[in-house]
């Protein structure tokens, strides 16, 4: 499959084909009822409620709606729309008939929107319950092991299942091997066993195993998933009375070579295969209220154009290799709003901007693009902001400034806070700066003695913040032949490296998904055992079964 | 030292196009320094650790003046001029050859784009690599080469001892002005480093091993001025071909330097052999030793060391870097532009030859995994030239003896031939073979020491010491008893 189209990640509720969100009070619920014909792309039909990109980024508004727009949300239940199949997973056509690029992409998309699940239940007070009213196979089991809870109908012939390995030759890559025995705690040779086992566990077995929490008749379906949420509900604090922030459309345009948003631009370098990607600081001092502003909160509104802008190049900008980030405004100003968002995180919606902020960053750190943050005079990498510069995998900052074009600027300085330290942490569970001094104690306390203080380009060389401090004698040639040099490697290797350095430090599930499983699963998808002509993925359907080259490598 | 003294002598008219070059700043260049400040700041910072490094490691006998030749331009001709300098104010300055707006490359994927005017960042490594080590052989043989002013046969081959020594300064200042202007701080460190490897030292030596060897001799010298410094030669001829054209056009200036340098080798190692056919005729005897001049059979141990280290300095045979160099367009081959052949060779093929089972055999490789042995060809073909050339002053002395090159598989330690053992007429033998005859083929400390024996200073103006024949012709015009060098200490003489 080419790619015919530019994918667009923004969509709403009115626009929804394959979901229904149903809030009652304190309970949503989330009704899978896929469209057939709805597809992203031509060539597939999407059967037994079988998703594809599309589906999922409708998923994906619907988490983020939830969070924002509806406080009083408490408990999310996730369910399908069709007798007898909650999710058969992700479609197998649209899987075979996709370039590898495409479906790891998707690959990776889902599995942030399931990352965004379980977040919301740990940390927004909103816990999701999949109430499995048929099979869940494969991906649609994946989507189950995201929330929380687990209750299965115990209809005689409703299962989960894994059926990847068996019956297409790849993974349930989605998170499925890794949360079956790291979330959910089923033994090794028992997740071996229905990992291969098509058509998977029902009723008792599957609770016994730990597959599911619970398997109960259809009669007292309904009751039991209730009787969850009201728990779920009760326990949350997540408060009643808020009014929710409405996510409104972005404001977003769409040059040639350009894209805007408010806060945020890219400016496209086709020659040089990169972008050129600019966040703006705040225009004003943080409001005294930040829900009554909405979306208009300028972290939020920063947040939303990143995670759009960070999607749309990951997707639609495959030749992009390296994004160069910088950040400009008024620094006192975006540590204005660091300093509120730390001070009140106790409110549920700067809770949520915290939060997501937090999850836009992890995506940028598992997106296979070369980053490299510039620092020159200028600068607004504080705080927050200061974030994206140490999510880079390089830092280039000015010592002292243009001579030639603005000498009489102010010198960049870095600034670092807590949230450098903790507030954002990343999929490993640590922040950014533990990462970047796993192992070397001393350089991380002396890091830390000085967060609130403006480094200059000398003190951040000194204490390891930047890769390199150059004058301007220097500076620019040297990024040029940098950029120049990095678009020359092999984009396999610069990704598999970056993937490596980027997450120092101990394994949690979510490094596990991001390296472990998605590592693996990107590696069946081109063997020809799965990808090839005779190969299980691109024969399934056919009536014939893949032939293996037997050889184990 | 203005250019209109008596005896400055004539400099060749300039015929070819003259660049304007701004002699009055403290770098004598044609790269227009004074409109670049940076860079004017970067080298100047440079420059007082370079005149350290030559007070400390260059030429060891104090001197007032030397008559020597000054680069001042890059025209075809009338580029240098001539004039008694006191050496350390010798004004090394920085000279790229004319610049050709249309120029392409010539070779390799990028075969017919504009040439680079600046590095291409994929590229910045290797062009990088390629410098520092053409820029580290420069101060390398100005520190092998310190101590011969001590026993230097004549004013007129101290003079020229002195003129190479200044132009290889010259040359790292050419490199070191690369590194300065296209390499950011990178290109700065390696240029610090250029001053801080020295030859000989364990701790911190020269990169190339036949950079590493003492110059223990003036026989040594001018093989080494043959030998090694024509490996120089013909690495700038291929650097010369660069798609990198600041790199393309100083190489090719740097050749027309390099042409004196090949000239005091060439003459140096005839006039030897004639002093040596002179009196082996006078005495009937191939022991000449006792009459005061070196033995024929210890020239050929001599040449047959410093052709064979000279070899390894190309590099291995087969080399992937040497493939990857040409296809990037960083280094052409030889004479690139006169091969008539498609300058890409995906399809091209050459002989190689190597060692097995105690014989040299060939095998068919691509060519572009053979692009040193093809340098190095053409290297070998020019040595070649040379030998003919002393060969013909022996005959012309009436002897029957002939030097000969030794075979390219003779002690090699770089290559194909490293860890086999092949004689000088390209027999493969074993370790005890070689190590029964080696003193045959290689200069034993023992000739070592009896070519020293002979290696007494001469400094009297158109004396020349008793091992080497005077020279037809002395430099830029002037009589061979020219004043050439003015000694520190004129009561020393
Ligand atoms: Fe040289
Ligand atoms: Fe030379």
């Amino acid at each position: 499959m080419e790619r015919a189209l530019t994918v667009t990640f923004a969509t709403s509720p009115d626009r929804y084909r394959h979901w229904t969100l149903h809030v009652d009070g304190a309970v949503a619920t989330v009704t899978l009822r896929v469209d057939e014909h709805g597809g992203l792309v031509p060539g597939y039909e999407l059967k037994m409620n079988s998703y594809d990109l599309g589906v999922d980024i409708e998923l994906y508004d619907i988490v983020q709606r939830l969070r924002f727009e509806h406080p009083e949300v408490k408990a999310v239940v996730l369910t399908g729309g069709l007798e007898r199949m909650f999710c058969a997973g992700a479609n197998i056509r649209m899987l075979a008939q996709s370039t590898h690029a495409w479906k790891v992409n998707f690959c990776k998309f889902t599995n942030e929107t399931r990352n965004g699940i379980e977040d919301a239940t740990e940390h927004s007070g909103q816990t999701w319950i999949a109430a499995l009213n048929g099979t869940a196979a494969g991906g649609g089991y994946e989507l189950a092991l995201a929330c929380d809870q687990i209750v299965l109908v115990d209809d005689g012939s409703s299962a989960v299942s894994l059926p990847e390995v068996p019956l297409l030759g790849v993974l349930p890559g989605t998170g499925g091997l890794t949360r079956v025995v790291d979330k959910r705690h089923v033994r090794k040779d028992r997740a071996d066993l229905f990992a291969t086992k098509a058509e998977g566990f029902r009723g008792r077995t599957a609770v016994e195993w730990g597959l599911v929490d619970a398997a109960v008749p259809r009669h007292s379906f309904d009751d039991e998933v209730a009787r969850r949420a009201g728990e779920a509900v009760a326990a949350s604090t997540r408060p009643s009375d808020a009014k929710g922030v409405v996510l409104t459309p972005l404001e977003r345009k769409d040059e040639a070579d350009a894209i805007t948003y408010p806060y945020l631009s890219a400016r496209i370098d086709r020659a040089n295969r990169l972008v050129e990607i600019t966040v703006s600081g705040p225009a004003d001092a943080p409001p005294a209220d930040p829900a009554a502003q909405g979306a208009e909160y300028w972290p939020l509104a920063v947040t939303r154009a990143l995670d759009d802008l960070i999607l749309h190049l990951r997707t639609n900008e495959l030749e992009l290799g390296i994004w160069v980030l910088r950040a400009v405004g008024d620094p006192e100003r975006v540590l204005a709003y660091d300093a509120q968002l730390r001070e009140q995180a106790g409110d549920w919606f700067v809770n949520e901007v915290r939060h997501y902020y937090k999850r836009t960053l992890k995506r940028l750190d598992v997106t296979s693009r070369s980053l490299i943050a510039v620092i020159d005079p200028g600068t607004a990498f504080a705080g927050l902001l200061a974030e994206l510069a140490l999510a880079a995998d390089r830092q280039y900052m000015l010592e002292g400034v243009y001579e030639d074009r603005d000498a009489d600027a102010a010198p960049a300085t870095l600034l670092l806070t807590p949230s450098n330290d903790g507030d954002y942490p990343m999929g490993n569970g640590l922040s950014r700066l533990e990462s970047r001094f796993w192992g070397n104690d001393g350089d991380l306390a002396a890091v830390r003695a000085r967060l609130g203080e403006p480094l200059d380009a000398a003190a951040a060389q000194e204490l390891g913040l930047v890769t390199l401090a150059l004058d301007d004698i220097d500076f620019e040639e040297e990024l040029r032949i940098v950029l120049e040099e990095r678009a020359s490697l092999s984009p396999d290797a610069l990704t598999g490296m970056e993937a490596n350095h980027r997450f120092a430090g101990p394994e949690t599930l979510e490094t596990k998904i991001f390296g472990r499983l998605t590592a693996w699963q990107n590696w069946i998808f081109i063997r020809p055992n799965a990808s090839g002509p005779d190969g299980a993925l691109r024969r399934y359907g056919t009536g014939r079964k893949g032939d293996y080259d037997v050889e184990r490598v | 030292m203005s250019i209109d003294d008596t005896r400055t002598g004539a400099a060749p008219a300039p015929t070819g196009p003259l660049s304007r070059v701004d002699y009055s700043e403290r770098i004598p260049n044609n790269v227009n320094l004074a409109g670049d400040r940076r860079l004017q700041r970067a080298l100047e910072g440079w420059q007082p650790k370079f005149l350290e490094w030559w007070k400390q490691l260059g030429p060891a006998l104090p001197t007032k003046d030397v008559y020597l030749r000054t680069a001042i331009a890059v025209g075809r001709d009338g580029w240098a001029h001539f004039a008694h300098v006191p050496m350390d104010e010798y004004r090394w300055g920085i000279f790229l050859a004319e610049r050709d707006p249309d120029r392409k490359v010539n070779f390799g994927k990028h075969k017919g784009e504009p040439a680079w005017q600046e590095v291409p960042g994929e590229h910045r490594a290797d062009l990088m690599r390629l410098i520092v080590i053409q820029g580290d052989t420069e101060p390398a043989s100005v520190e092998q080469q310190r101590v011969l002013g001590h026993t230097a046969p004549s004013i007129y081959d101290l003079r020229n001892l002195f003129q190479v020594n200044v132009e290889e300064g010259r040359h790292l200042w050419a490199m070191v002005y690369l590194l300065h202007a296209y390499f950011g701080r990178e290109g700065r460190e390696e240029a610090e480093q250029l001053l801080k490897r020295n030859s000989g030292d364990l701790d911190a030596p020269r990169i190339l091993g036949a950079f590493n060897e003492a110059t223990t001799d003036w026989l040594q010298f001018f093989m080494f001025t043959y030998f090694t410094d024509r490996d120089g030669k013909y690495q700038l001829g291929t650097l010369k071909e660069s798609a990198f054209d600041p790199l393309a056009r100083t190489c090719e200036f740097m050749l027309k330097e390099e042409a004196h340098h090949m000239f005091v080798g060439t003459t140096g190692v005839q006039r030897t052999l004639e002093r040596t056919a002179e009196l082996m005729k006078e005495h009937d005897t191939a022991d000449i030793l006792p009459h005061g001049g070196i033995p024929l059979d210890i020239i050929q141990k001599y040449l047959n060391f410093q052709f064979s280290v000279s070899m390894d300095l190309f590099g291995s045979e087969q080399s992937t870097n040497a493939g990857n160099y040409y296809t990037s367009g960083l280094k052409g081959r030889w004479m690139e532009t006169r091969r008539k052949d498609d300058h890409v060779l995906l399809d091209a093929t050459r002989e190689l030859r190597y060692v097995e089972d105690g014989q040299i055999k060939t095998k068919t490789v691509p060519m572009l995994s053979a692009l040193n042995l093809d340098l190095r060809d053409e290297y070998v073909a020019d040595c070649a030239n040379g030998v003919r050339r002393w060969n013909q002053a022996l005959e012309d002395a009436g002897l029957s003896e002939r030097l000969y090159l030794p075979h390219e598989g003779f002690n090699r330690k770089v290559g194909v031939y490293a860890g086999h053992h092949v004689t000088p007429q390209g027999e493969v033998v074993d370790e005890d073979a070689w190590n029964a005859r080696a003193a045959e083929w290689l200069p034993t400390p023992e000739d070592r020491e009896k070519v020293a024996s002979l290696m007494i200073p001469e400094y009297e103006y158109g004396k020349f010491a008793g091992w080497i024949a005077p020279p037809k012709t002395g430099i830029n015009d002037q009589p061979v008893e020219f004043d050439y060098v003015h000694l520190a200490d004129e009561g020393l003489l």
